[in-house]
């Protein structure tokens, strides 16, 4: 039995923003197969009880305190920007 | 001989005497560089000008400390500001950062020169380190030979004398691995004992920074300088500094060293096998004793890293979309269509296969089977950890399954591929520190002993793992080159 | 068939920190584009959050104030989606442990109070701004990683008029704890509506569209009038509802399909491995909850108790915190409590409305107020003269008494100085003594409006009436 079909792997790519030719979609779909099948060992363990972990270190409560400081200049921030305008970054249209 | 075939108090020493000088240092660096680089393309990026004058600055000020004056090299992951910083990918091939990593902030602190930034797998996806955009590093013992990875650039640069030591990171085993395969020390610290700040994340739960030297006693010295609670970065512990160089005692009497059967078994080969038997010889014989133990959940480590690390990964990743930074596709129609060309021109097979399977295992309706479940069987291989160090006070078995590999022999099994990490991926799960020292030879290879401690027992790994090459040569053997 | 409305809101109100949710930029608005921004609020590779501990405060306070529940542990997660407005491409929210759930709020309409739950109240960062430009877009990321709490109420809303409330209501409540501005003009309030309609009767949800767009509460209760009325329409002629954001446009008062919702986003959710979770202790609860003022609806019935003020006073004044500190201040400053609620309810917002001001751009103060009010009612100015003194007070300040006696404005009461003018005008004006004597009592008007324009305005009322009747009987 398949675990992910290539329809799924077509929809996880537009969910991941990721163009897939139909020669990456089969050769994708294979092996994302063969690894959420040898993840699937995991099944053999009973996890009912067993709270998950998020964090490996027990630490809670990191915060700082409210204080601001100057931005960077204007310059850095489009210094690496492929595309801008009027001191802001460009992209195509948002409005389709 | 090389400068860098002294250890740091050696070349402080001399430094001292002024038997050399701080531009001596960083000349050796360049042209050894100059000398092998060419085969074993380390380096993706170097900073010679910057170098050299900094060289001449620090020559000048006075200023002294075990790392001063001396250059290194450092992963392309980990952001500096004014070197191109890649992560050995496509997508951030013009990337100029306009930010310092902590972890580089503490290294000039601490008087070191950066020569240039190291190859690796893109984002630090693989173990082989032929997953970078730009160029394959070579094992410096045999050119045909990976040198492992992520780290791999860090790992080879080291071993191939360019640097006397260098930066890695380390996610499932990224720095050990190369390490192992390099003939080198690598050491992945405590999750949380080095600041993430400005090191590009991968799994923002595993990654952590660590040095790769030539001897034990250095790396020491590296930890020390880079540890420490940050502002910038809210897992970052803030547990007391501590001293790890000057706790190297070579004493290992009564330790009680824990030998998972796991770490023996099946697909570790035979000459591996018998490396770690011998040092655990070695290490009895410096009145140390072993036990077998068992690490049950161990075998499920590469499931379930892979699941969470390509997870933290898939949306990690997310943010390189040719908007602000980096690289973006041309002749894109609209807006998804830029978003789309771009990524799939930028990354690499490997990246975008783990943020596929990644943002697969957090799709709704498949978060509970595979996130939430990866989760949970963390917690059960973190426990097998906390339950074998209520008995015993470090952890060995081998750094790898097997010496390296030869380049191109398994790029095209993701799943073998995955499968070099098994003894190394454990230890992120658990978040505890984890070194890979020189213990033997096979087929012309180096093979690598792990050592692993409890958490934030740095302190002890090091003592061990020093008082092991005290007591061998094998770090000693250098590669002909 | 006759529907029933059911409208649920979901509120963002940006936090006034000093610093960002998660760097240290400044988190004001009105900057040059991109110049409030660190690498963090960038998204630049290698960054990591830090959370603003003022920031989890004030959520915790506005939290309190709608009598959540406030989470005894609260942690991040992390919403993924691309947008260039969203630097990570993933928006650190909250989702299964928000800081505070299962509070409400009390709205009165006609008369009628009724309580609105509000479902969670959650603490998350802002996106940056996208203006546009022609084929392009452009990407200002100033509020990018400002600190916002979405606040999402039970669908209890049954009317736009009651959503309007709701949103008046909730507006006064944050800003009373002072952790917002709460101006939608400025975008640190901003509303999106799900409305659906059901038969009367029926337990089910009908299917809801959601309004977005909703530039000011009055654009809330309109979108949602027509969108009842455009509902009700499909309905009744046997169509269905899709599910859909619709856009309200304000030229036309109609709403627009914006796009159609393609069962739900898949937004991928994880706990963000970035930032710890925080703890919150009693003690820590307790402190926040100390710092919270006088809340509207207490200072209402204070007001109406102890002061004596109609509730419709009581009501207006109390609906913006400035101002009811400003006529506590008023009265604490001498003038009586009707009277300065008469001006901060008349005269005052007509001023401001008129002149395009906030009260505190003006000069006017609770003294200078109680001031003026003194001296009316001690008939040493006329009311005629008491809005020329105002006029004086709110655009130049100073002492109400002194500018009286400084520009001569006292009220005129002595006796030998009104005989004059009185005088003067029957001189001036026979036919009008010769109406009066006529019984046209009118033409007593006339003559004190004479007598006002000669003494500009200075004469006292009630004395020239008395004397002009005197006066005239005499002649």
């Amino acid at each position: 039995m398949t675990r992910i079909s290539e329809e799924q792997v077509r929809h996880v790519a537009h969910l991941a923003r990721l163009a897939v030719t139909d020669e990456e979609v089969h050769k994708f779909t294979e092996q994302l197969d063969a690894i959420i099948t040898f993840a699937e060992q995991l099944n053999e363990l009973d996890t009912s009880n067993v709270k998950p972990t998020s964090h490996v270190l027990d630490m809670k409560n990191v915060l700082r305190e409210d204080k601001s400081a100057p931005g960077l200049d204007r310059e850095e921030v489009l210094k690496n920007a492929p595309d801008h305008q009027d001191g802001q970054i460009r992209v195509p249209s948002i409005i389709e | 001989m090389s400068l860098f075939d002294h250890k740091l108090s050696e070349i402080q020493s001399m430094l001292h005497k002024k038997e050399i000088t701080i531009p001596d240092l960083v000349d050796e660096s360049f042209k050894r560089i100059a000398a092998v680089d060419g085969d074993v393309k380390a380096f993706l990026a170097l900073d010679e000008e910057n170098a050299r004058k900094q060289a001449e600055e620090l020559q000048e000020s006075g200023k002294t400390g075990i790392l001063n004056g001396v250059p290194i090299g450092v992963k392309d992951n980990i952001v500096t500001k004014g070197i191109r910083t890649t992560a050995a990918s496509r997508i951030l091939h013009n990337f100029d950062p306009i930010y310092d990593a902590t972890v580089v902030n503490k290294l000039r602190e601490a008087g070191t020169i950066t020569v240039g930034k190291l190859n690796m797998d893109e984002f630090a996806m693989g173990s082989s380190t032929e997953n970078s955009s730009f160029q394959k590093t070579r094992n410096p013992w045999n050119l045909d030979h990976v040198p492992g990875g992520s780290s791999g650039g860090s790992a080879a640069s080291v071993a191939a004398g360019e640097v006397p030591f260098s930066l890695g990171s380390d996610t499932g085993g990224s720095i050990r691995q190369p390490a192992s395969f390099c003939g080198v020390v690598g050491m992945k610290p405590t999750y949380g004992r080095v600041s993430r700040f400005g090191l590009i994340a991968f799994a923002s739960s595993l990654d952590q920074i660590g040095p790769i030297t030539r001897n034990v006693e250095d790396n020491a010295h590296l930890l020390e300088a880079i540890v420490g609670v940050d502002p910038y970065d809210s897992t970052s512990a803030n547990v007391p500094g501590e001293t790890f160089a000057a706790n190297l005692t070579g004493d290992v009497k009564g330790l009680r060293i824990a030998v998972p059967k796991e770490y023996l078994g099946e697909g570790v080969s035979e000459e591996v096998k018998q490396s770690v038997l011998a040092a655990l010889k070695v290490l009895e014989g410096l009145g140390a004793t072993w036990e077998e133990v068992s690490l049950p959940h161990s075998k499920y480590g590469v499931a379930t890293y892979y699941l969470l690390a390509s997870s933290e990964a898939s949306s990690n990743l997310a943010r390189f979309d040719g908007i602000r930074y980096g690289y973006r596709a041309e002749n894109a129609e609209n807006l998804i269509d830029l978003y789309k060309k771009t990524r799939a021109e930028g990354f690499g097979d490997e990246v975008k296969r783990r943020i596929m399977l990644g943002t697969f295992a957090l799709s709704s309706g498949y978060y509970d089977a595979y996130y939430k479940k990866a989760q949970q069987v963390r917690t059960l291989i973190k426990k097998d950890f906390e339950d074998v160090f209520e008995s015993y006070d470090v952890i060995i078995g081998p750094t790898t399954p097997t010496p390296a590999f030869k380049i191109g022999e398994i790029i095209d099994d993701p799943l073998t591929m995955y499968a070099n990490d098994i003894l190394t991926i454990p230890v992120n799960l658990a978040g505890v520190p984890g070194i890979s020292v020189p213990c033997g030879f096979s087929g012309g290879m180096p093979l690598g002993l792990q050592i692993i401690g409890r958490h934030f027992d740095e302190k002890t790994v090091y003592r061990v793992a020093h008082a092991y090459e005290q007591a061998t040569d094998f770090h000693k053997e250098k590669p002909a080159l | 068939m006759e529907f029933e409305t059911v409208i649920g809101l979901e509120v963002h109100v940006e936090l006034k920190t000093n610093s960002k949710i998660f760097s240290s930029a400044p988190a004001h608005f009105g900057a040059e584009p991109n110049t409030n921004t660190t690498v963090i609020d960038l998204g630049y590779p290698g960054v990591l959050p830090v959370m603003n501990e003022k920031a989890v405060e004030f959520a915790m306070k506005a939290a309190m104030a709608i009598n959540c529940e406030i989470a005894e542990e609260t942690k991040w997660d992390r919403k993924n989606y691309f947008y260039p407005d969203n630097p990570k491409a993933y928006q650190i929210s909250q989702y299964d442990k928000p800081v505070g759930e299962h509070g409400w709020v009390e709205i009165e309409v006609n008369g009628e109070t009724k309580r609105i739950g509000i479902t969670r109240l959650h603490l998350e960062e802002d996106a940056g701004k996208l203006t546009h430009a022609g084929k392009h877009s452009l990407c200002d990321y100033n509020r990018q990683g400002t600190p916002l709490v979405e606040i999402v109420s039970e669908p209890d809303i049954r009317t736009p008029e009651e959503a309007y409330a709701f949103l008046e209501k909730l507006k006064a409540i944050i800003q009373y704890t002072e952790v917002s501005d709460c101006k939608m003009e400025e975008g640190s309030l901003r509303c999106d509506a799900n409305i659906s309609l059901r038969p009367y009767g029926q337990k089910e949800f009908g299917t809801k569209t959601e309004l977005k767009n909703l530039n000011s509460f009055n654009f809330v209760r309109k979108g949602l009038e027509y969108e009842e009325k455009r509902q009700a329409e499909i309905l009744s002629s046997g169509g269905t509802i899709d599910q859909e954001t619709r856009r309200f446009d304000e030229a036309t008062g109609k709403t627009l399909l914006m796009r159609v919702k393609e069962g739900s986003d898949d937004y991928r959710y994880f706990p963000e491995p970035d930032l710890l979770s925080v703890i919150i202790d009693d003690e820590w609860k307790e402190r926040v909850r100390a710092s919270i003022p006088e809340l509207p609806d207490a200072r209402k019935k204070r007001y109406m108790e102890e002061l004596g003020l109609p509730a419709h006073d009581a009501k207006i004044l109390t609906m913006s915190k400035e101002i009811a500190d400003f006529f506590e201040a008023t009265v604490a400053a001498g003038a009586g409590a009707k009277q300065a609620s008469n001006w901060l309810m008349g005269e005052v917002p007509a001023y401001l409305n008129a002149e395009g001001k906030e009260l505190s751009e003006t000069k006017l103060t609770p003294e200078n107020l109680a001031g003026m009010i003194s001296l009316l009612g001690k008939g040493i100015i006329s009311s005629k003269i008491a809005k020329t003194v105002f006029k004086e007070i709110i655009e130049n300040g100073g002492d109400a008494e002194a500018i009286v006696k400084e520009k001569g404005l006292v009220q005129i009461s002595d006796e030998s100085a009104l005989l004059k003018f009185v005088n003067d005008a029957l001189d001036a004006n026979p036919q009008s003594i010769a109406d009066f004597k006529d019984g046209k009592k009118k033409a007593i008007g006339f003559l004190v409006g004479q007598i006002m324009k000669a003494s500009k305005g200075q004469a006292n009322p009630q004395a020239i009436n008395k004397l002009l009747l005197e006066e005239i009987q005499k002649r």
